[in-house]
């Protein structure tokens, strides 16, 4: 059996759907859902490098590159206002992030 | 079953796996170190599918500097993640059905979705003798310098945003502030006074 396109897809179509149920599951734990999101980002990788390969051009890798930016980004801020709340509250349950409401 | 397609199955089972585990685990350290273990799959499915930088790009971003990220904060945040942990099986009914059907939705489009055989290849052609990473390196650096260049403005504005959320002063301590150094002048800084011999000042 030679593994084409589709095992990939299906592969990270399986991650994708364990990253949404982490976010869904783990509602109040914040740091679970960031997990969740980079697990998510991680199929989105799968599918790009995937596509790279089989369809013979590179273009895909190079997204999946600036993907990886994005993540890494989107981590550190949001652990650094993960941090920020929890000097300021001293909790990091997401039902008590209602400071902004009027 | 070659040895790629067993390496496949290996890999990705455990990616999997281990994915599960990250959101199912009771202590968040075993999370991180879950999500790890996720990491170092892909980057040997990457391997697989003739992406070499990335694999490498993979354990170094990923796990170097996110997974130990998430290991610093989930370290030193002292919080109750049991009290945290309390709403899983409330929403577990919920979110098996929405998994579930987003799960079906995914793999009836991709498993109904037929290629065109001659624009799909096999894996791993390496039809010149350039590398992968001098190829990806060729693109980048021209086609796509902008798109690059724009990527390490996010890289700073997060740089930049993280240090301004979590840098705070505290008071009472005493800083160094180096402008106000340099602008003493010896008519501030020294007071010369005439003391009368046995009085003192």
């Amino acid at each position: 059996m030679v593994i084409g396109l589709t095992q990939y897809l299906v592969v990270a179509a399986v991650l994708f759907t364990i990253g949404v149920l982490g976010i869904i599951l783990n509602r109040k734990n914040i740091i679970i859902i960031l997990m969740s999101v980079e697990l998510i980002l991680l199929s989105v990788n799968i599918n790009l490098v995937a596509f790279s390969t089989f369809l013979q051009d590179l273009t895909g890798q190079v997204f999946a590159l600036f993907i990886l930016t994005v993540a890494a980004a989107e981590a550190a801020i949001g652990l650094a206002i993960l941090v920020t709340y929890y000097r300021n509250r001293g909790s990091i349950a997401v039902e008590d992030v209602n400071m902004m409401k009027g | 079953m070659t040895v790629a397609a067993a390496f496949f199955y290996l890999f990705s089972t455990v990616m999997i796996a281990s994915a599960f585990m990250v959101i199912a685990a009771r202590n968040p350290v075993h999370s991180v170190l879950f999500l790890i273990l996720a990491f170092f799959n892909a980057a040997g499915l990457f391997l697989l599918l003739g992406a070499e930088f990335l694999a490498m790009l993979i354990v170094v971003v990923y796990v170097g500097a996110v997974a130990v990220l998430f290991l610093f904060v989930v370290m030193m945040l002292d919080v109750d993640f049991a009290e945290l942990k309390q709403g899983f099986l409330q929403y577990l009914p919920i979110g098996a059905l929405i998994g579930a059907i987003v799960l079906i939705e995914l793999v009836l489009v991709v498993g109904s979705w037929s290629f065109a055989a001659d624009k799909v290849a096999a894996v791993s052609p390496a039809a010149s003798n350039v590398t992968n990473t001098a190829a990806l390196g060729r693109i980048l650096y021209t086609d796509y310098i902008y798109l690059f260049q724009a990527s390490g403005l996010v890289l700073l504005t997060a740089m930049i945003g993280a240090i301004v959320l979590t840098l705070h002063h505290r008071p009472n301590v005493k800083r160094q502030d180096l402008a106000k150094q340099a602008a003493r002048t010896p008519e501030e800084a020294i007071e010369i006074r005439k003391v009368p011999s046995r009085q003192g000042v």
